[in-house]
This record gives structure tokens, sequence and C-alpha cells, in this order.
């Protein structure tokens, strides 16, 4: 009995047992599918794992140099420090020690060390203080050892030698979102880009070849070595340099002659197009956007309601004026309307048109006997008059034909068009349309409703550049190259003709017009110089050949329409036989071209040719240079706009203290700005951060 | 029938051991992959006893100490002192509250100087003892509902106390000893009832619960129409099929909803619900569950824990990264890796090649015990022997199934892999003293 019961319990247990056994069979199956799901048919796992785990650092290389025609670079690297900060390895510092190294206060640190944690966690290391200042670097660099924490990185910069050419070279920041988006992602937050000038128009030849490295971090996100021994990391190759045919030393001094003016002034190698220097005035120090004040200089200059980053040799919109005559005189020799003989009696006005305009400089006396003598005299009756017998040739039918005859001979000049110069921001000036005048004249006009265009006004609107090139046009006798900065690129690829090749083609758009044309143009250009309006120029043993121009202009301030200085302007080239240079300035409510575009034109020459300047234009030099023709009403412009700016800030924030500094300002010129102690910017930063959108004003006056 | 004395290696199942040294090297070599750090002097830092790898180390030296003394020891000392063994136990248990100190989050630990222990890890040693020592009672009838109920008295009467140490996971533990009862008698209508609980609980929490009322009901009166013409021949079905839908909806709308309320503990609802991917609807919306990782909003912390250790493992593909190349274990992406995630580093680092390849020594060992349970001619050494087994197998299933996403987070360890001086000891030897009581087997032990 009791064997059976034992038999039958055994047979009973031994199910038993085959279940349990089941069971874990079935529960081992189910882990390994799980297991074989996650590891070998699911793919996410591994790229989540890099994700995690491998962080993509971009090594920056440095950007490419830029040099002028003698091989001196005036745009170069150098490296700044910022100071780190990892919150969580400072530890039992003396923090009054470290505050009165760097000059600041125990609330600002506290501030800055609370910020970083907020920003990076305490563990990882954030900007404490960026680009410190070279003796605060020092000073602390000595003490380095007694603040744990605390350590300084490079951080390249830009760096100019001759602190020049601003507006030529541009400057880098980081990028914004519509940076990002064009690149189609390339640039990533936190990158640098050429933003205007050739750092923008040559970013890619400048950037060069990010490179990566891939670290490993941990679950804090600390890099804590390479990964895969660094087998998958690319290097950075540097940026290429670039070689501009820009004169460091030529450029040095046309800024210091248009310090404190505004307009524009492009001298330029008129056998190459090569742009010998090019000046916008205001001017800034390229410096002044690097460095620790780079940000605020920066908005300042932004609300300038002078304009300091507009480039006017390229941007500037002029009337020509008188400067234009010899284009115009070179236009009827070439549609052999006149021959160079061709003379006016003037008698002071021009009267054919019925209304006695324009008006001329000169009376009788045979002062427009030919070609010669009238660019020599200027004389507006007899340009006026070769412009309308240019577009009512009979071969025309009508006015309308004619003119844009003649407006195609402006755009050969390369008026009214954009040249293509290797910089970002270039306008096309205004050589208006028929439809122009047919809108505004009720589609009935003839030569004498725009005859002014025949003496460079009008609505003939034109930049310095353009002048200085329609100046290397009648240097060559009817071709150009496109004025342009680069002379060649470093290490020069395949790719980098697209940038070279189109300064390298020859344009002979006027070689039409007969050599004699050009010769008479060119004779009477130096007569001007000899014994017409701008005998400033003159320079011994240098033939030079001229224009000057001086236009008239208005503003409307204040609902009224005023009368301000006029502009000053000349064009030049020299030697008369084989120049070598072709200038263009353009000094706005300065005064008599002669006045002051004159002389500075001779002293770029006189420089350029002779490589230093006569003792005259030494004393010449000083005078302009101290000469501040800012014009008088930019001030009351500045005041608007700042108080415009108060007031928008007022609606916002309800904060009056700038409303009340504007008005209560006794005088809107008293300089710079000396109530705006360093603090107030920070409390407004502040501000900013918790009101978005809200721009913080600056506010200075000039 | 007694054995010789002097030969301990007679009768001894050395399969066993060779497995427990083989798991034993893997836990070490996991514990050092992610714990060291590049550039640690290598021999000092492994015998210095001041890294993980080297504590393992030394308490893997005990246990095979402590191993060999048990199995110099008489096998009748086990089934002898099983009930004092039990009691002990208790009272560790108990000691633990006015000496514990706590540890993330744990308050099971006491600290004697340098070292600390928790009771709540060896004392299911003592149960299995003291199961065995119950169920082989001569006059013992395990059939009869009062044996079953004092069964599960000494199985769950532990497990209370590890819950008011707020050690569930070690707790549940103890449910693995009704696997020795099902092996001993337990009518096979208790697990399954227990699994339809489980079953019906779950659904509560993944299905809307008029919806699973609805299907419950549906269910019901579809059994009803098809069983009609039984119900003459068995007056009691009827009553069965209604009483049984009423209690199940009496747990789905009811008891649910009041076990997660009043019963469980927050943290261990958010892993269930993680578990199951659903929001947690108990949450209180005050609670501010602290994110893991910034950035990442509404993470619960073991819901990064999971997704972490599914990410270490995953990544590891068919062959695996190599020991020190596994970036998640190495660099702390898991947490909690060297205890309870200790597999990632076995996922991450040796693929699923390894993962089976462990997997594999661990249904050998089980079967192994199984087949010595089978062969011991006393129910204490058999009982004992299931009682190893479905330790082994509840932890391994558990701790394996929360790493890969199987299973909620409860905190327990990995077999002899995971870092842990008592739970290497505890487990060892459980082990040891299944091959010194098999080594007898002849005997009947009482």
């Amino acid at each position: 009995m009791l064997a059976y019961v034992a038999r039958t319990m055994s047979v009973y247990h031994q199910a038993r047992s085959r279940t349990i056994q089941l069971l874990l069979l079935v529960a081992f199956a189910v882990i390994l599918f799980r297991l074989f799901y996650l590891q070998v048919i699911d793919g996410r796992y591994r790229q989540l794992a890099m994700d995690n785990a491998v962080y993509a650092k971009v090594i920056y290389p440095e950007r490419g140099i830029i040099y002028d025609r003698k091989g001196r670079a005036i745009l170069n690297n150098t490296i700044a420090y910022d100071l780190m900060v990892t919150p969580a390895e400072v530890r039992g510092i003396d923090t009054l020690e470290l505050c009165r190294l760097l000059e600041m206060d125990t609330a600002d640190f506290k501030k800055r060390l609370i910020d970083a944690i907020v920003k990076n966690t305490s563990v990882r290391p954030s900007v404490f203080r960026g680009l410190l200042p070279k003796d605060l670097q020092a000073r602390f660099e000595e003490n380095a050892w007694k603040f744990p924490g605390f350590n300084l990185v490079e951080r390249p910069l830009r760096y100019y030698p001759y602190n020049a050419a601003a507006h030529i070279l541009g400057y880098v920041r980081e990028v914004d979102a519509k940076d990002i988006e064009r690149s189609k992602n390339f640039y990533r937050q936190g990158d640098y880009i050429g933003k205007t000038g050739l750092e923008s128009y040559y970013e890619k030849v400048l950037m060069g070849q990010r490179g990566v490295q891939y670290m490993i971090k941990d679950n804090k996100n600390r890099l804590v070595g390479h990964y895969e021994n660094g087998d998958f990391d690319t290097a950075a190759s540097a940026g290429r340099g670039l070689h501009t045919h820009l004169d460091a030393e030529l450029q040095q001094l046309a800024e210091r002659l248009m310090s404190n003016k505004v307009g524009g002034l492009v001298a330029l190698d008129p056998k190459t197009g090569g742009i010998l220097a090019m000046v916008s005035g205001p001017n800034y120090n390229p410096s002044d956007l690097t460095g620790p004040n780079g940000s605020s200089n920066y908005s300042k200059m932004v609300l300038d309601v002078t304009g300091p980053m507009l480039n006017r040799a390229i941007a500037g919109r002029y009337e020509p004026g008188s400067t234009f005559k010899p284009l115009g005189g070179l236009v009827a020799l070439g549609e052999g309307v006149i021959s160079a003989g061709f003379g006016y009696p003037c008698g002071g006005r021009y009267n054919a048109c019925g209304h006695g305009k324009p008006a001329c400089t000169h009376a009788g006396g045979g002062h427009a006997a030919n070609m010669r003598l009238a660019i020599a005299n200027s004389c507006n009756s007899y340009f006026s008059h070769i412009y309308r017998m240019t577009v009512d040739q009979p071969k025309f039918k009508g006015v309308k034909q004619g003119y844009l005859h003649w407006k195609e001979y402006m755009n050969a000049f390369g008026l009214g068009v954009k040249l293509g110069v290797d910089l970002p921001g270039e306008i096309s000036g205004l050589i208006p349309d028929t439809s122009v005048y047919n809108r505004e004249n009720a589609n009935r006009w003839t030569s004498c409703t725009n005859l002014t265009l025949g003496i460079g006004q009008d609505k003939m609107l034109t930049t310095p550049l353009q002048m200085a090139n329609a100046m290397a046009i009648i240097c060559n006798k009817g071709f150009y190259y496109t004025p342009h900065l680069i002379e060649k690129i470093e290490a020069q690829t395949e790719q980098d003709t697209a940038y070279i090749n189109p300064y390298r083609r020859k344009h002979e758009v006027l070689t039409g017009i007969p050599d004699t044309a050009y010769r008479s143009v060119i004779e009477g250009m130096n007569d001007v110089v000899k014994f017409g309006t701008a005998r400033i120029a003159q320079i011994p043993g240098i033939e030079v050949c001229a224009k000057t121009g001086t236009a008239e202009n208005y503003t409307i301030l204040d609902g009224r329409r005023i009368k301000l200085p006029n502009n000053s302007m000349f064009v030049c080239f020299a030697p008369k036989e084989n120049p070598k240079i072709a200038i263009a300035v353009f000094v706005q409510n300065a005064g008599y071209g002669a006045t002051w575009a004159g002389p500075i034109s001779r002293m770029l020459l006189e420089k350029y040719l002779n490589d230093t300047l006569s003792v005259r234009s030494k004393a010449d030099s000083a005078r302009i240079a101290a000469a501040n023709l800012m014009p008088a009403y930019f001030k009351r412009l500045q005041q608007k706009e700042d108080s415009a700016r108060a007031r928008q800030w007022f609606k916002l924030t309800k904060d009056s203290s700038y409303l009340r500094r504007i008005t209560h300002a006794p005088n809107p010129s008293s300089t710079p700005d000396p109530g705006r102690p360093k603090q107030t910017s920070n409390e407004t930063f502040g501000l900013m951060a918790t009101r978005k959108k809200i721009v913080q004003p600056h506010f200075f006056f000039i | 029938m007694r054995p010789q004395q002097g030969t301990i290696s007679k009768g001894i199942d050395w399969s066993l051991f060779w497995i427990l040294t083989g798991l034993s090297t893997i836990g070490l070599l996991a514990i050092f992959a992610a714990t060291y750090r590049e550039g640690d002097p290598m021999l000092s830092s492994w015998i210095g006893f001041k890294t993980d790898y080297s504590k393992q180390l030394y308490f893997f030296l005990l246990s095979i100490f402590l191993g060999f003394i048990v199995l110099l020891a008489d096998s009748k000392f086990f089934s002898a002192t099983a009930n004092l063994g039990y009691a002990l136990g208790i009272v560790f248990l108990f000691l633990v509250f006015p000496f514990h100190s706590k540890i993330k989050g744990t308050e099971s630990i006491i600290r004697i100087g340098a070292f600390n222990f928790q009771p709540a890890e060896f004392v299911k040693l003592f149960v299995a003892l003291a199961l065995a020592k119950y169920l082989s009672l001569p006059d013992i009838d395990f059939r009869k509902t009062k044996a079953q109920l004092r069964a599960a008295v000494l199985v769950l009467f532990p497990a209370l106390l590890c819950i008011l140490q707020s050690e569930t996971g070690l707790a549940l533990v103890y449910t693995s000893f009704f696997l020795v009862m099902y092996r001993e008698g337990l009518p096979a209508s208790i697990p399954v009832i227990a699994m339809a609980a489980v079953v019906l609980v779950v659904a509560s929490i993944l299905v809307p619960p008029n919806a699973l009322a609805i299907i419950l009901t549906v269910i019901a009166l579809s059994l009803l129409y098809v069983l009609r013409r039984s119900f003459k021949r068995q007056r009691g079905l009827f009553t069965t099929i209604v009483v049984i839908w009423f209690l199940a909806i009496v747990v789905q709308r009811i008891a649910v909803p009041f076990l997660f309320k009043n019963v469980l503990q927050k943290h261990q609802i958010e892993r269930i619900y993680d578990l199951f991917g659903k929001d947690n609807p108990y949450r209180s919306s005050n609670d501010s569950i602290k994110p893991a990782v910034e950035g990442k909003k509404k993470e619960t912390g073991s819901s990064y824990n999971v997704r972490q250790s599914k990410i270490a493992i995953g990544s590891g593909r068919f062959f695996g990264k190599g020991l020190l190349s596994a970036t998640q274990t190495r660099y702390d992406f898991v947490p909690e890796q060297r205890t309870d995630f200790i597999f990632c580093t076995v996922g991450e680092g040796f693929g699923f090649l390894g993962s089976f390849l462990l997997l594999g020594l661990y249904l050998l060992l089980l079967f192994r015990i199984i087949l010595i349970a089978e062969r011991q001619r006393s129910t204490f050494s058999r009982a004992y022997a299931y009682g190893v087994m479905a330790v082994f197998f509840f932890h391994m299933v558990v701790n394996i199934g929360m790493t890969i996403g199987l299973m909620p987070v409860i905190g327990i360890p990995l077999p002899l892999i995971s870092y842990g001086g008592t739970s290497l000891v505890t487990f060892s030897l459980l082990i040891f003293i299944l091959m010194r009581l098999d080594a007898d087997r002849q005997m009947v032990l009482r």
C-alpha cells in the first residue's frame, strides 16, 4: 500500500517537475526573444547609444589672412582669452582677491557664477568672463594657481594690424538663424561667419575646413576621452589667405583724409581694375568690433544715423555733376554728332530750351569753342547742348529712342548697373528708364525735359566706384576690367577660378569711340588741372587729368526743405600718358569740388605715384584730416531717432529714465555720452532677458 | 548510511561548484567593466579592497571559504537547525528596525563598523531550510488547507517584515517559494487562480474600467449561454460563474483602485505604469517628479533607468562592443549598473551572444538543481533544492526582465553577478548547502 502510494506520488510529482521545467523554459525563451529583438532586430539602439555617449566636437580652423598688394597682412589672427569657470571645482578661493584681480565687485562675481550654473550646470565649464583684456589676463595668469575651477581658454580673434579698411574687410559675427537656414544647416549655433566685406564675399575661402573630434562623454555630459582613439576624427584645415590689390599705406592715408567726413572714395589701377584704396565716411576702426566691447560698439554703430556701417564707396548715391562731363563729351563724339572742334556760343546761360537754364559760370570769350576748352572751363551750356544733340539725332524716331540709345552708353560706362565688385552690398546707382519720364510728363517729353542729364544732374545717381571705373575707361580708351580687390587666392583651386575669372575678363565696351575723341577729352581734363578748376591737383613732374564737380543738395528736416552745403566731388587719373591710378572722391556737404575732394585726390596721387607726400601736401593733409565736415543736420536726426526709441522703450517697459535723459539733455551736441556707466547696460541686459523682443536702446549724442 | 568522514569530495556534485565559479567570475568582470576607470593601477585596484570589483573578489573568496566549511559540516546539522535558523533570521529582520541606516531609499541595512549587511537578503536561506523542514515533517499532509496555510505563513511572514523595511522587491522573492509548495502538492488550482488574478489586475491597468467591465460581462454571458444545457446536471455551475464574474468586477472596479490609491507607494505605481508605457492616472497634479535628465520632461526615474538600460543592451548588437569599449555602461549612463542593472554591462559588452551564453549558464544551473532535487530520497533535501531553484529563478527572471523592459523595476540583484557582499555570500551558501545535502542524498533527513 505504502509502496503504491509512493509510486503514484512519484508519478504525480514527476508531472509537476515537468511543469516546473516547462515554466523555466518558457521564461527563458521569452527573455531570449526579447533580447534578440532588442539587440539584433531593432537597430535604433546603436544610434541612441552614440547620441548618448559620443559628442562631435567641432574644431575650428584659423580663418584666412588678407594681404595687401605688397604682401603685408591687413587682416590677421590673434589669440584672446576667455576666463572659464567650472563651478563645482571652485572651492576655498579668496573671492575678494579674485574680484580685485578682475576689477569686479563681489555681487557681480556671484551673479556670473550663478549664471554659469544656470546655463551649463556646475560640472561643465562655462564662460565666466569673455575676452579678458590683456593686463587682466596677465595678472590672472600669474595668480591662476590660487583659483581652482577657473582657467583661461584660448579664443581666436581677428586682428587688424593697420586698423584700417573696415568697410572692405568686413567683420565676422556669430551666425544667426537666417545664416543657418541659408547654409542648409552647414553652420551651427555658435559658429562665426563673415557678415560683410571680403569676410563675407570670400567666406568659403577664408573659413577653411572644419574638423571634427569624436569625444566620449559621460552621463553628465563631461568629455572623458577620445572615441575609438580618434580613428573617425577629421583634421581642421586653416582658411586660405587672400592677396588683394589694396595698398595698406594708401588706404591709411585715404582714411585719415576722409575722417569726420561723409562720402566715398575709390582709387583703382586702370590697367587691372584692382582697387588700391576704398574709403567710406564716416569710417570706423575695425578693431572696435572685436574685443571686449565689440558687441556694444556694434549696437551703437547700427543705431548711428550717420551710417558708419554703410560702405558709401559702393552704396552711396551721388549726383555726379560736372564730373560727368567728360563722359557726355565722349558719347557725343562717339556718336559723331559733333567733332572735337565743335563749339557752342555760351553767353552764361543755356537758352535753347526757353528757360535760360542751366546757368554757366563763364560767359562768352569762346570758353566753349571746342571740346577741350569746354571741358577745361566746365561749360554747362555746351554739355547740355551736346546731350540734346545726341538724343535728338534724326536717325532716331523721337527722343525716347534717342534717350534709350544714350542710356546704353551710360550702362556701357558702368553707370546705372552693378559693376560686380567682390564686395557685398554694391548698388547700381540710377540712370532712369524712359518710363520714369513718361510717367512724370504724361508721356510727352523732349530732350529739354531732362537736359541736365548732360551735366550729370537730373535723376542720374552714381557711386564713387562707378565714377572711378568710368575714369579707368577713359584712361584705357574704351575698355575696363571689373573693379575688384582680389589679386590671388592662396593655394588656388579649380573652384576658386569662379572667384577670379570675372576679374580677368577685359570689357571692351566703348572701344567704338575713336581714339581722337578720347585724346581730346583727356587733353581737356589735363587742361582742367593746368588752367581750370582743378589747379589744386597739380603735381610737379606728373601730368594729372581731372574734373571737379560741385552738386547742390537739399534735405527735408522737420517738414522743411533745407539747402545743404554742396557735395564736393573730384575725379582724376595720372599720369596722362600711361595712367597708373584713377580716383573718384565724393565728400558730402563739404563745398566746392576743388576745396576738399581735389586736395584729397592730389595727395593720394602723390602718395601712390611718388610714394611720399610733398611738404605742401603734408601740411594740407593735416588740415584736411582735422577738418570736421559732418553735416550739422545729422545731430537733429539722431536726436529724433533717439527720442522715438526712448518713447518706444517707455511704452514697452514704463521705464522713463531714457526718455528723461533725452528731454533734459541741455544741448544735443554735448559729446559722447557720459551718463551711461557700464552698470546700466548690465541692468538693461537683465531686463532684456526677462522681457523678450524688447531691444535695448542705445543712445548717444553726436 | 553515514558519509565517510575526511573526504569531503565524496558524493559532491562539482558541476554546481564550477557553474557557481563561472557566474561569479562573469560578475567580477562585469563589475570591473562598469566601474574601472582608465589609468587605475590594475593589480593594486584588484587587491586593494577599495574598488567595487576588489571588494566583490574578496567576498567571492569569503563565499568559497564559508562554502568549504559548509561542505565539511554534517548534513543533519542543516535539518536540525532549520527552525532555529528561521527564528534567528526573523530576529535579524527585527533588529533592522532599531539599527537600520537609510541607504538609497531602503531601510533594511544593518551597519556594524565598516560593514553593513542586509538581513532581508540572507533570510531567504533560512526560509528555504525552514520550509523544507516543515514540508518534510512526517505527520504533515500537505493536501490539507491547514498545512498549506501554515506553510504560506512561514514564507510570507518574513516577506511582510521586508515590506515594512521598504524592500518590496526582496519581499516578492518569497512568493517564489510557492513553486516549492506546488512541487510538494499544493493544488494546481491555487497557482492558476493566482495567475488569473494577475491577468485581471494587469487588464485593469491596461483597459479602461468601463470597457473591461463590459468585456467581463460579455465573457460571463457567453459562458452562461454556451453552458446552458449543463446547468441541470451541475447545480453549482451557474452560481460559480456568477460569483466569479462578480468577484472579477469587484477586483477591477474597487480592489485595484484601492490598491493603487492606498496600498502601493508612489514610486511603485510609477514603475508599474512605466512598464506598460502608460501615464500614471493616480499621480496627483502637485506631485513634482524630478526629471532624471535636464530637458526631458515628465520622465520618471525608473523609466529613465529602463530606457538607458535598453539603449545599453540594444546597442550591444549581436557580438557586443567588447568589455571596456561599452560606452553606455562605462560612462554611467545606466544608474545602479553594478548592482541591479549589471546585466546591461553583459548585454552591451558581449551582445546577444554573451547574453545568450549567460542565460544558458543560468538555465544549466537551474536544470541541474532540478535534476539533483529529483534524485533526493529525503523530502527535506528535495524541497530545499526546489527552494534554491525557485529563488534563483525568480531573481534571474525579474532582474533581467526589468533591464529589458519586461518587468517593472524591482530592485533585486542578479544572483552571483550583481555587486553586493551579502547577496553573493547568500547565493553561494544556498548552493554549497545543496551540494552538502546532495552528497548525502542516500540519507533520509528529517
